[in-house]
């Protein structure tokens, strides 16, 4: 077996030993142990990955194995990764193993909740191996169904109305996805070779122009939706704001990001001619999602929800990166990725450890938390600090490379829209200092809130491997910067084709 | 006629076989466990059997004919028969059927009998007399139900639009004899011009098709019958009925009609369209789950269509690929709806309320059954319904796949609303636990088992399309 297969075998094996546990206890500590693998894998990946690079291997994609699946329609299991997918793998494992530990004291179907989550996961981490369309779209929905039940059974609030909405949202992109990558599929023998689903190998193809103006738009909004792009965003603050805590870290963190990683490396990279064609309405749709997205949060009360909707402009903002198609744009986008990942994850947890003490999320109920629970109340500081782009944190770095990168097109048009995007940075101050402001200092409105306890061990692991993280990439942002550029020369070499062309 | 072209149809003669010991056998024993008991293991040897390898050829002067895909359409649908016998095992056991249980196998034996034929006929006539021979037992079944009016209704209904099914069926078959002349199929093939009598006649073939398919618009008989008929008549009915004039109707398009490829390709564009869309609003308010998998099942039947209009070897084998997962899937989820009806009584979704607390093993197939009808993987339905989006796209009809995905999506919400009753919502006296019988259980397993195999071990795929021939 080779070594990246292991991050799909892991979390199923995980889950078979999961069957066998008996009590929450020991189901929680099979999913820590069996997450904390697929932690340590990611870990070392990123190292075998590093080594090989400085070994002189300049393929586009390492440790790459092809198995043949379903030989008459040339479907094959092809996996293999590149700077960015390692840097994702690396942040899918963060957010998997922080989530099992925020998810400590599920009480209620314990081994079902895990086995869901787990296998969630495997979905995420199966996506960002393959390289073949056909496997990439299996794990894709193996990622999202399991999202219905997550919801449905853990949530709180209106979750059955959230959770049908999120699931048929999605099934619904991926209508759309799916005639996508039909349609690449059969164009994909072009330049006379068979069809095929291999990704490598439809790149050097040049799609005919008619097809890739179909096509382009169905693969874009398909993965869009997962992105949270405007207007078919509207399962995003529902969903998050109904989800259980791991739920909503994985979903936010991870899953969106399936969204802006499928449109850049499906959409943009297979079509580069109808990218460069059609860049321009997606941009201003995910520049509307950008500020939309940071007006929405201002409005709302419950916490989840400013979140929520600080998801939309963020993950907006990974897509508007991604279509201002220069590297250092793309950069910002990898990055941005892994930074709202993070922090959105941190937030989450945060936001369900408060709420699972005070039982509100409202804001206008909380108050005064710093003296309470100080671990809590830092970590949130840090979380918002990190979102508004504070330097020295990963939000920063992101924002920059982005704003920079898109400032770089001379032409007004892309010009005005850097400035608009970039003015939800201001916005976002507001909503993130007024919550802050609001529920962790003032008086404490609520004297029961007084007897409440600080963070636990497990909270403690989770929020600490977080904040380690968002502060890590802040510091010391150039290792995974320059990871993820070298592995961005292909696409925008298509990229500049389809210019020249 | 010697033996070695007798054994070409050694399926039919298989199950013939198999009726007549069933018919003897009932006189010499009084004993109902002994009858349901050899009938599984008659119908187990016959499905072992239909697998060994076998010669193509014809037979009775071109009236009968066989080759690969015929044989493996009848294994599929002999494996089928199997687990609906295990399902059926402890349905046909409960008091109310009295002592004798043989009617109820020799009317399905002789109805895959027909099946049978239908599939291997050279020849109209031949095809009508499989055709008649596959459907009229089953008006019988249906009616099986002896105390329930409700039952007898659903006979009587069946009975009369298949009668008139056939009748326009005939009546199309008459005006393409009056133009060509002959009704061997391969006299007919080619000799299809779009002249009007023909169009005429081939549109009332399709028609009477259309009703043992269940397609919109001639699909009104399909859900009060499946809720009429007995649990496991419903399902045999959605299941191999269906599956056997799938594979009839194609062979048909892709052998005789081939040469009016556009207009019956128009055809099944505006049907598959109609079917899927028409059978998934009316799931969408079902609150019997019999109804509710019969409208399902109306909906499934119009993605098949969707690998039938390529019309090449991919589409053909993508069709029968879907049907053999649609057997499996299907009769899980009408399993686990009869053991239920079985043990408790009950068949409303309502009744399936907090199901997941007491029975988890059911909820969990039912729910694993209803991903795959969804499209849902790891489990076959997706890769069944990928490879018949694929086929259509492969003749470009993309909006076709389009309209289909989104009928897909709109399908997962009913199929969800199934899981959430049985997952989500709260009910104070949910069904009790009950175990049920050893057959049934049997019969679930191998469900499970080829929900699972059947999608992600691909050489199955590869087999059928090995024998699987296009236009």
């Amino acid at each position: 077996m080779d070594f990246l297969t292991l991050f799909v075998v892991v979390p199923v094996l995980t889950i078979f030993a999961i069957v066998f546990t008996k009590n929450m206890k020991q189901t929680r500590l099979v999913s820590a142990i069996g997450m904390g693998v697929q932690l340590i894998l990611a870990i070392a990946l990123v190292f075998m990955y590093l080594a090989e690079r400085e070994a002189g291997n300049t393929a586009e994609m390492v440790f790459s194995h092809s198995y043949v699946w379903f030989e008459s329609l040339n479907i094959q299991y092809i996996i293999g990764v590149d700077g960015i997918s390692v840097a994702m793998i690396l942040l899918a494992a963060i957010v998997v193993l922080t989530g099992i530990f925020a998810s400590w004291q599920v009480d209620f179907l314990p081994r079902e909740f895990f086995i869901s989550l787990i296998f969630l996961s495997a979905g995420v981490f199966g996506f960002f191996i393959s390289l073949d369309l056909f496997t990439m779209f299996l794990f894709y929905e193996v990622a999202v169904i399991p999202m219905y039940l997550l919801i449905g059974i853990w949530g709180t609030g209106p979750k059955e109305y959230s959770a049908m909405k999120l699931t048929l949202m999605l099934m619904g992109a991926s209508a759309l996805l799916l005639v996508g990558l039909l349609g690449i599929y059969f164009n994909s023998n072009a330049g006379g070779g068979d069809l095929t689903f291999n990704i490598l190998e439809i790149a050097k193809v040049n799609i005919p122009m008619s097809a890739q103006r179909m096509f382009f738009p169905m693969t874009f909004i398909g993965f869009g939706v997962l992105g949270a792009l405007f207007p078919f965003h509207t399962w995003s603050p529902d969903g998050h704001a109904s989800a259980p805590t791991a739920v909503s870290m994985l979903h936010a963190g991870v899953l969106m990001k399936l969204g802006g990683y499928g449109a850049f490396r499906v959409a943009m990279y297979l079509m580069p001619d109808a990218a460069q064609e059609m860049a321009w309405i997606f941009l201003i749709l995910t520049g509307i999602s950008v500020v939309y997205g940071a007006f929405g949060a201002i409005f709302q009360k419950d916490l989840k929800y400013i979140n929520a909707y600080s998801s939309v402009s963020h993950c907006g903002l990974v897509l508007f990166a991604i279509l201002m198609m220069n590297k250092t744009a793309l950069n910002g986008a990898i990055l941005q990725m892994i930074s709202h990942g993070l922090m959105t994850a941190l937030f989450f947890a945060l936001i369900g450890m408060i709420y699972g003490r005070t039982h509100t999320r409202m804001i206008n109920q909380l108050g005064g938390l710093m003296k309470i629970m100080p671990v809590l109340s830092v970590s949130y500081v840090i979380a918002g600090l990190a979102s508004l782009g504070l330097p020295g944190l990963s939000g920063f770095i992101a924002e920059m490379t982005i704003f920079f990168g898109a400032f770089q097109h001379p032409d007004v048009f892309h010009r005005v829209l850097t400035i608009t995007a970039a003015a939800s940075i201001v916005i976002t101050a507001v909503y993130i200092l007024r919550v802050v402001g609001q529920i962790l200092y003032g008086p404490v409105t609520n004297e029961h809130y007084l007897k409440l306890d600080d963070a636990h061990w497990y909270e403690r692991v989770s929020t600490g491997v977080l904040i380690v993280a968002i502060a890590g990439i802040g510091i010391a942002p150039l290792w995974l910067s320059d990871m993820i550029n070298d592995s961005l020369n292909p696409i925008v070499h298509q990229l500049m084709q389809a210019i020249v062309k | 006629m010697n033996l070695e072209s007798f054994l070409l149809m050694r399926h039919e003669v298989m199950l013939t076989i198999a009726l007549l010991i069933i018919l003897i056998a009932e006189l010499s024993t009084e004993k109902k466990n002994s009858i349901i008991n050899l009938s599984i293991i008659l119908m187990f040897i016959t499905t072992i059997v239909g697998f060994f390898p076998v010669p193509e050829g014809t037979l009775f002067g071109g009236m009968y004919q066989t080759n690969h895909m015929t044989v493996l359409m009848k294994n599929i649908l002999n494996i089928g028969t199997l687990i609906l016998f295990l399902q059926v095992a402890e349905w046909i056991k409960q008091p109310q059927y009295g002592n004798k249980v043989s009617e109820f196998y020799l009317l399905i034996l002789s109805t895959l009998i027909g099946m049978n034929f239908m599939i291997s006929s050279g020849h109209f006539l031949m095809f009508y007399i499989g055709l008649e021979l596959a459907t009229i037992p089953i008006a019988a079944l249906a009616a099986y139900d002896r105390a329930k009016s409700i039952s007898a209704e659903a006979g009587i209904k069946l009975i009369l639009s298949s009668a008139l099914s056939s009748g326009i069926l005939l009546y199309g078959l008459s005006m393409m004899y009056g133009t060509i002349g002959s009704l061997y199929f391969t006299e007919m093939a080619g000799a299809f011009m779009s002249t009007p009598l023909q169009t005429l006649g081939f549109v009332f073939f399709f028609a009477g098709m259309g009703f043992k398919i269940s397609l919109v618009p001639f699909h009104l008989w399909t859900a009060d019958v499946y809720e009429g008929a007995p649990i496991n008549v419903a399902s045999y009915l959605s299941v191999i009925s269906k599956g056997a004039a799938v594979f009839i109707l194609a062979i048909l398009l892709y052998t005789v009609f081939y040469s009016i490829a556009p207009m019956w390709k128009n055809l099944l564009y505006v049907m598959a369209v109609m079917t899927m869309t028409v059978g998934n609003l009316f799931a969408l308010r079902q609150k019997n789950m019999k109804r509710f998998l019969a409208f399902s099942s109306i909906a499934q039947a119009g993605f098949i269509l969707l690998g039938m209009i390529d019309g090449t070897s991919m589409g053909m084998a993508s069709m029968i690929y879907f049907v053999l997962i649609y057997i499996f899937t299907n009769l899980g989820a009408f399993g686990v709806v009869s053991a239920i009806s079985v043990a408790t009584g009950k068949e409303n979704m309502d009744d399936y309320n907090g199901l997941y607390k007491t029975n988890p093993s059911l909820s969990l197939l039912m729910m694993l059954s209803l991903f795959s009808l969804a499209g849902i993987p790891p489990v076959a339905g997706f890769f069944g319904k990928f490879f018949l989006f694929t086929s259509a796209a492969n003749s470009g009809y993309y909006w076709l796949v389009f309209i289909a995905v989104i009928n897909a999506t709109i399908s997962l919400y009913y199929y969800l609303l199934v899981v959430k009753a049985m997952f989500i919502n709260n009910n104070d006296h949910p069904i009790a636990y009950f175990k049920s019988g050893f057959t049934t259980r049997i019969a679930l397993l191998m469900c499970m088992i080829g929900i699972f195999v059947i999608g992600l071990y691909s050489p199955i795929y590869e087999f059928i399309r090995m024998f699987s021939t296009g236009m």
